[in-house]
């Protein structure tokens, strides 16, 4: 494979051709990595359609130095020998950010106090770090009621960013798909056909690839705010899936189970409804150890005890 | 060497004068002091007879508010007992059922609310951080006890009255500024 050269944010990285510019600044890490809303490596075809990752090309090549006339959003644009890309460096896509954080607060019902993902969502990070203070918009709010969809899992639409996350998790790991996106344009909604149950072995990675709360789990719903709650790495024995999750535990009490996240939010594997939602006693699980969360998490407030 | 501040003092063995050696003059100086003081002005009042003024923004007791309709505000985000630097705030969450919207302003609730009034500091983070304008520090007491259980007060001893005059007015402790900013229309939605 050719190696190509980048420069982002005045950084020089070297990646495989073919790669994305998001992907090449991971490879960087730190603050040059854009935000992501959509795009998820692990699902193919992600990504293109929250805009939040969107950066500016000042170079497009070695060959053609001619700077990119738009903002590109980088989790769908290759890279190319000698680009040079600007994201935290360039005011211009700083303003963008804003822009698209006001843009897909819109419909937002910022009901964070009640909302189950609170503390762990791309979206609260997202308007925390380039939100306004208030809203421009006076305008009444799209709503829709909660809606049940399986018995495990709840669906919140006012929150939904439209990201299809979601979707692509039940075409590329389930076999069948009975959700998608209904409507056009303003309209368009997550749902199933009438409330058709979706009840798959592997459906359950739905809420942990939401990047909202608007697929939450049903099990652990109100059980308590995430950080009151403390992650334990475990694994099973798992027919299904690789068995290793993580435990988020109240006391001695397994409130919830997820699946382990990398640093972008992004799940290491996927695990399936048995792990997630029906093996919440102690002896179930194997318990490796307390996992490492950030410094800064909120998951890691007022744990004053070793 | 150089001392980092001026209030040390350097110790001595000097020997003690005549007068000092006899105590007696030190004694009748002391009891000076402490007579002078009989006459002054008292430095304590007679609570609960008499009470102090208290400050317009005086943190004591803490109430849970309800709004106009007398739906209870708290929705038991948590944000209170994180911010809480003694921890002494718990709570437990539940969902609001079909029937019960009068009782409860949104989805979510608190089932249980507590408050350890002998963890407590009284700093006042918990009315700051609160998103619902739910909790607040009152200029009412905290009454004496003699065993440390009754300090634990749940959602019965901290929640205000429904009746609108019984209520517990907080208006005073809102400056000029914090209501001309609940005025912004922006904010409608926490009215």
């Amino acid at each position: 494979m050719s190696l190509v050269k980048v420069t982002i944010d005045e950084i020089e990285v070297e990646v495989e051709a073919g790669t994305t510019i998001l992907n090449a600044a991971r490879k960087i890490g730190g603050n040059v990595v854009p935000p992501a809303m959509c795009y998820y490596s692990k699902l193919e075809g992600s990504g293109g359609k929250c805009r939040t990752c969107l950066v500016k090309v000042a170079q497009g090549s070695a060959k053609d130095p001619r700077p990119m006339p738009k903002l590109v959003p980088s989790c769908r644009t290759v890279v190319q020998n000698g680009m040079v890309v600007q994201n935290i460096t360039s005011p211009e896509v700083m303003e963008a950010r804003k822009a698209i954080t006001e843009f897909l607060l819109i419909n937002h019902p910022l009901d964070c106090p009640v909302c189950d993902q609170a503390g762990e969502c791309s979206l609260q990070d997202l308007s925390y770090a380039h939100g306004l203070a208030d809203t421009q918009t006076i305008e009444e709010r799209r709503t829709f009621a909660p809606i049940d969809i399986g018995d495990k899992i709840k669906l919140h639409m006012n929150r939904c960013i439209l990201c299809y996350r979601c979707v692509m998790v039940a075409d590329q790991l389930t076999d069948q798909r009975v959700h998608g996106v209904l409507g056009r344009g303003d309209h368009c909604e997550i749902s199933t056909y009438i409330t058709k149950a979706v009840d798959n072995d592997f459906s359950g990675n739905m809420i942990d690839v939401c990047p909202v709360g608007a697929l939450t789990d049903k099990t652990f719903r109100f059980k308590s705010r995430v950080w009151f709650t403390k992650p334990f790495d475990a694994h099973r024995d798992c027919p299904k899936c690789s068995g290793k999750v993580v435990l988020w535990m109240k006391g001695e009490e397994i409130l919830r189970v997820t699946g382990r996240k990398d640093k972008y939010g992004e799940l290491e594997v996927f695990i399936c409804n048995d792990c997630r939602f029906e093996h919440k006693e102690d002896k179930d699980w194997e318990v490796e150890g307390p996992r490492k969360i950030e410094r800064h998490s909120v998951i890691g407030q007022n744990h004053y005890e070793k | 060497m150089q001392a980092l501040t001026n209030r040390s003092k350097i110790a001595s063995n000097k020997k003690m004068s005549f007068m000092e050696r006899i105590y007696f003059p030190a004694i009748v100086k002391g009891m000076f002091i402490t007579i002078r003081h009989f006459f002054g002005k008292k430095a304590t009042i007679n609570y609960p007879e008499q009470t102090r003024e208290f400050s317009q923004i005086y943190r004591g007791m803490h109430v849970l508010k309800r709004d106009d309709e007398g739906r209870e505000r708290c929705t038991a985000c948590g944000l209170c007992a994180v911010a809480c630097p003694a921890e002494a705030i718990t709570m437990v969450a539940a969902e609001r059922k079909s029937g019960e919207e009068n009782l409860y302003r949104e989805e979510k609730y608190a089932e249980v609310y507590e408050i350890n009034m002998l963890r407590c500091i009284f700093c006042g983070d918990c009315e700051e951080a609160c998103p619902k304008e739910a909790i607040f520090l009152t200029d009412r007491i905290v009454e004496s006890e003699y065993e440390r259980l009754p300090f634990i007060y749940g959602k019965d001893r901290l929640v205000e009255p429904v009746d609108l005059n019984l209520r517990i007015d907080i208006s005073a402790r809102q400056t000029e500024n914090v209501l001309k900013f609940k005025q912004n229309k922006r904010f409608a939605h926490n009215k």
